[in-house]
Order: C-alpha cells, then structure tokens, then sequence
C-alpha cells in the first residue's frame, strides 16, 4: 500500500474542511468518539447539522473564531492507500503555511464554490501549487448543490480555469464537481450529476498515478550520519547514512564523491535488516564504499556522469516567512541545504512576485511577510544542487535568522546566479 | 528496512514511513549535543525504540533511554523495560516521580481520582533540565489526539517546557531547523506521521515483543466515567462501583489508575489490526481519563509542559 500527501487549500467559506471532515468520515476513518464530541460542540455553537468543519478545527481559538489557522495533519487510509493531508487556510495571511504543507505534497485539492468560481484566493493557490511544483492539481468545484447541479456552470468554470492554468507549469489538472455537505461525488459517485463521467474524488486519490512523481534518473546521496562502530565485530566499519535525494543506486555502482571530486564504488548498501541490491527516494539507507576516503555529513555520493551543479551563487524563488524584518539585499542568513549548513548574504532582490497577477515588482527589491520573489544568494559554502523543477529535495533550502533561530525563508532553486 | 518492491522501486507506506523516521533519528544525532529517547515501554516508544535500533545500526544508540516512572505503572511493563532496554544494549535513565513528591517538588494528588499524571511533567522537565538533554524524542503521533495534530516534528519549548501553538518553526520539505540557545530544549515526534493501525501493522511487520497487557487478558477491572478501569494497589473503589473479571486489553498505557482497557478477545497482534480496522472508538479516547477533563485538555497540558 503506497502513501500519498496531498494539501488542501480553501478559503473558510468554501467549504474545505467539510470536505475533508466527508473524506474522513466517508471513509469510516472519523472514530465514534470524535464524532460525539463534535455534535456536542455543535450543539454548543448552535449550528443545525453536525459541523464537520469542528472536527478539523483542534486548537482553542480555532474553535471559537471558526477559521482554521495552521497547518494541520490529518490522517485516513483505505485499503489502497495511506493518506496524509496537509490542511493548510486560505487566507493570503497565511500563505507560508499553505507553502508549508505544500511542500511534500504530491497532490493538491484547489477548492472553489460553484457560485462565485475562480476568484484571487485560487488562483494564488494554483500559483503556489505550480511554484512548490506539486505534481498533480484536483480541482474541487464544491456546493454544485447551490447552482442546482449545472454542467454548464462546471464547464464554465473548467474553460476559466484552464485558461489561467495555462501560465502555470501544471501537468496533471483534473476537475472534479463535488458537494462536500451533501456528500455528492466526495467519496461516492453523485446521483445528482449524472453528467458527470469523471471519478468521484476519493477514488481519482486512490488511483492517481504517483510513482514517477520522484527522480529516478539523477542519482543523489546527501551524506547524513557517518557510522563507525569501531567495535571488535565492526572494526574498521565506515557507513555512511543517508535518505536517497534522487535516482537508484547500486551495489557495485561507480560513484563520484562531492566535494573531492574522487572516484569509487559501492561495496555495499545495507540497512539494519540485511544489504540490499538497489536504493531509491525516499529509502534511507547505509552506503559503504569500497575506499576509505574522506567524507562527513554535508557532502554528496553521486554518479561520475551525473553530477548535481556546483555553486556558491544561488538564483532561488524564495518565499519570505518572517513577520520581524524584511529580506533585503546584504542580509546574512543560515542556510540548510539537505545536510549541509552554511552561511548566505542576498546579493540581490531581483523583484517580488504578485502572487495574484503573476507579473513581476520589478520596483520592489524586498520581501515581507508571506512575499515570494526571486532573489541572488552567495554562500560561504558550494552547495551540491538540482534545479528544483528536476528535483524537490536537492533543490530546496531554507533560510534561517541567526539571531532568533527562526526559519524565515524556503527556497527553490533555479539555477546558479549569474 | 523491508522493501516490498513489486514492480520495482515501490515503497510500501510502513517503508516510507521507516525511512522518515530514521531520518529524522539521524538528524538529530547530528545535530544536538545531548539528545534522549523518552520510553514509557508502551507501543510507540516501543516502536520508536526499534526504530533507533535501525537507524544507528551497527553503532549502539547514540543516546541514553529515559523514563519518567510514576512509581504507579502496570508491574508488567517495568519488567518489560528493564529487559527490552538492555537487550537494545542502551544505557536506561529513570526519573522518578516519587523521588521529586519527596523532594518536595510536586504535590501528590488525593481522593479516589488521584493519579501521578499531571506531576510527571515536572520530573520530566527536572531531569532534561539535570541531565542538560538538548533533544527528547517522544512518540506522539499527531492522529492521537486535536491539539497533536498541528504539533510539528520538532516542538519547540521554552525555559519553562510549555509550547507555544502560535509560535512553531514551518517545517518544509524534510529540512528541520533544530538550531536552539544554551539551555533550551526541543521535543522531537518521529513518528508524527504514524497512525495507531500503522504501528500495530508495523509490530506485526517487525515481530516486535510487545508487554503482555496489550494482548487480551482476564482482569479484574470497574467501570468508572465510562471507563473500564482496573482494580490495583493505586487505585480506590468507590461504593456503587462493583468490580468483575473480564476478558480485556490496553489500547494505550497510561498509569494503572487512569487508563480504560477495553472488553476484547484479540490476544494476537494480527487480532488486534483486524479489531482496529473496524473501530470507531480512537485510541485516547477508549483509554485516557486525562482527556476528559477539558475539551481542551491536551493542548493545555502541552502548554504546561507534559510530552
């Protein structure tokens, strides 16, 4: 059974964490307890049916203001798959939240109402999903109930959408009429729209293809933990630990160690149960080599004829999380890098990006809160990296305050600056 | 780590989640000094202990294994965790709760709903703060409980071990800043992302030991506020409460006196998958009395401080 993150993303009002609470529910994932606790809040906030919208709202002021305001993580599996949800709110406010859970999402579910179809707050949400690049887009048009089950309006909708899309980098957009308060086409199949030849929502997340979402072409092993016993048994045992960023290794395989530069092979790769022949994202393992040559956490196990790109210079669309200072050109920053940490300095703020619009502030040369823009970084060490458009985890860093220890900033590299 | 490739570089979600968590292990041995594994000798730490097993391996666990004994725990699991520690060849640190009501730290409770739960908060935060531990690993899993489930990977405390909800690091990708000052400390959830039916799949996936408790059992047990509770030597039987013997097991272990066993015949781990797969009662809530308390109880535990 496979494990798919998919992010969800709706404004309060339309309808998004009823449509999570119908999944959980729907799939008999909601336990009788937390059910029961929920009517008897419902009871105390006079609202007429059950709001499934509390099951989702866990802390204190939550319930009370009735928004969402993290990110929450929610979980439910069928007998296909295990299913984690990245309940993010909607609101621009929170857009570093919404960066957040999108982040390891393979999939994201865009939630509009029927009645007011694409408004700014999607297509923000489109936005972000094509910048965090997740693979597949389910967009969820919700309460059809209220514009009485039209297939014109659901196309309508559709061509609009699509239209918007066009400017993204969206690969797999799949539309989906849905009434999360009735039930219709959530998890099962709508009687109300029988227009509708698509699969109902649960169903497409059980079946959307997401094996070759990861990289398995461009083999990349960032050096975590260095394992050395030193016991009788394992004397001069030298393993080095790791998660695979990306592509398959192999026993035997020819590697490139970074930075050196020198060459060897795998002797092995093993894991607590045994050596294993093969090792693919997102397997952590142990790797040994068959050298003793020098390498520590930080450094890259790659293939000679594929290396990630080197660099001290940085061009990286960057999304600003700090609610103290503002990013601005000659701040000095902690960087994380896979396992590597080293120093940054923004050597440019080349624009901010209106999130809404999509065009570029070319005028504007800082970011604030919830600001994403393009910046230029130099680093006090290279970093080992793919453009994050080929590679999610080489490609990603984040940016940390060395004052407060806060992170304030993820980003997505594009490539080395000029 | 068990591959169940079919077609060729699938990973089965227990896999995925395997590797998550020894990622997370491994980050923080590198990067805090002093780092502990909170064990109660329940199921996720069970869970979590094994999971360190395969993360170092073929090094010993790179840190010590610490547990906050009440003093009113089921007999059975202290045995249980003498014996499971040492196996895993790493050094067991106890916190005694008893020691800190002597020391005059923390009040004892009365009256027949007395427990130790809420006091072990500040054994816990005395003994990180006594052995200047940087990084506690707990097993909490954020389908446990409301409040658990905006709690991040790594949950940042304050001097105080109380947790902010409105003042967590976002957690992107799989990069955690676990960067602190002198003298603060973090909790560390690595199974953040498991859920109950995942660690049982997991132990049968494994044949991790588990303490006999979990299994079903006869006992001699009363209800109490809708509970089943047993009856023991840290608890009082109140008139109008009439004990029987039945078939029962521990869905979750808390102390002997605060946690509910349900009326259930499952005494395999493969019994226990199939009774979850169609339960509708979560696990805190067939089990804990603590969260009763306030609809908010958890979160404002955390707050205090507790795990």
């Amino acid at each position: 059974m496979e494990l798919l993150r998919f992010a969800t993303a709706g404004s309060v009002d339309d309808g998004k964490s009823t449509l999570i609470g119908r999944l959980l529910y729907d799939s008999k994932s909601i336990f009788e307890d937390q059910m029961q606790a929920v009517e008897l809040s419902s009871q105390k906030m006079g609202t007429e049916y059950t709001n499934l919208a509390l099951l989702t709202d866990g802390l204190r002021a939550e319930r009370e203001q009735g928004i969402t305001i993290d990110v929450a993580y929610r979980y439910f599996a069928t007998p296909k798959r295990k299913f984690i949800i990245a309940d993010t709110p909607g609101h621009v406010q929170y857009t570093r939240n919404m960066v957040t859970g999108a982040s390891t999402a393979n999939l994201a579910i865009i939630l509009l109402d029927a009645r007011n179809g694409i408004v700014e707050q999607s297509r923000r949400h489109a936005f972000l999903s094509s910048l965090l690049r997740i693979p597949h887009i389910v967009v969820a048009i919700n309460k059809m109930d209220l514009v009485d089950y039209s297939e014109e309006r659901f196309e309508e909708i559709k061509a609009e959408f699509r239209d918007f899309a066009m400017k993204l980098d969206v690969t797999d957009l799949t539309f989906i009429p849905v009434s999360a308060l009735h039930g219709d086409n959530v998890v099962d199949r709508s009687e109300n729209m029988p227009w509708y030849a698509g699969s109902p929502l649960l169903h497409h997340l059980e079946e959307v293809h997401i094996a070759s979402d990861r990289n398995l072409r461009d083999p990349r092993f960032p050096v975590q933990y260095v394992l050395r016993p030193q016991t009788d048994e394992f004397h001069d045992y030298r393993g080095y630990a790791g998660q695979v960023a990306g592509g398959v290794f192999r026993t035997g395989d020819n590697v490139v160690l970074l930075p050196s530069g020198f060459e060897t092979k795998i002797a092995a790769i093993e894991t607590a149960d045994g050596p294993i022949d093969e090792a693919f994202p997102p397997m952590s393992c142990t790797i040994r080599l068959e050298d003793n040559l020098d390498l520590s956490r930080g450094d890259m196990i790659a293939r000679p004829n594929n290396q990630p790109e080197v660099s001290q210079d940085i061009d990286a669309m960057i999304c600003w999380m700090s609610d103290g200072a503002k990013l601005v050109s000659r701040m000095k920053l902690g960087i994380k890098h896979m396992s590597r940490t080293a120093r940054a300095m923004v050597t440019d703020v080349d624009y901010r990006l209106d999130v809404n619009s999509l065009s570029r502030d070319a005028d504007v040369h800082e970011l604030g809160l919830n600001e994403i823009g393009r910046v230029q970084l130099r680093t006090t060490q290279p970093l080992f990296f793919d453009r994050y458009r080929r590679n999610r985890t080489t490609g990603s860093f984040i940016l940390i305050d060395e004052a407060t220890n806060a992170t304030v900033g993820a980003g997505m590299i594009l490539g080395e600056a000029d | 780590m068990n591959v169940k490739s079919v077609t060729g570089f699938e990973l089965s979600h227990l896999g995925a989640l395997e590797a998550e968590s020894v990622h997370i292990m491994r980050e923080v041995a590198a990067e805090f000094e002093n780092p502990v594994l909170l064990f109660s000798g329940g199921k996720d730490s069970l869970v979590m202990l094994h999971l360190a097993k395969k993360a170092f391996w073929p090094c010993k666990l790179p840190f010590p294994v610490m547990h906050v004994d009440t003093g009113q725990n089921f007999p059975e699991v202290i045995e249980f965790r003498d014996r499971v520690v040492a196996e895993a060849g790493a050094r067991l640190v106890v916190a005694s709760v008893q020691e800190s009501i002597d020391k005059g730290r923390v009040a004892e409770e009365t009256g027949p709903r007395a427990t130790r739960n809420r006091l072990q908060t500040t054994t816990l935060l005395d003994a990180i703060e006594e052995h200047a531990f940087d990084a506690a690993f707990g097993g909490g899993r954020r389908d446990e409980e409301k409040a658990r489930a905006k709690e991040r990977v790594y949950s940042f405390r304050d001097d105080f071990g109380q947790w902010d909800p409105k003042n967590q690091r976002p957690e992107l990708w799989s990069l955690y800043n676990g960067r602190v000052r002198k003298g603060e400390n973090i909790r560390v959830f690595p199974i953040s992302n498991w859920t109950e039916l995942d660690i049982w799949q997991y132990i049968l996936q494994e044949d991790i030991e588990m303490p006999a408790i979990y299994f079903a059992h006869e006992r001699e047990v009363f209800e109490r506020d809708g509970m089943l509770l047993a009856v023991s030597e840290f608890i009082t039987v109140m008139d109008g409460e009439e004990p029987f013997r039945s078939l029962v097991r521990y869905r979750t272990l808390g102390d002997a006196n605060c946690t509910g066993a349900v009326e259930s015949g499952a005494d395999t781990v493969q019994k226990i998958i199939d009774e979850l797969a169609g339960t509708r009662i979560t696990e805190r809530g067939a089990g804990r009395a603590d969260d009763l308390v306030s609809e908010a109880a958890m979160e404002d535990r955390k707050k205090e401080g507790y795990f």
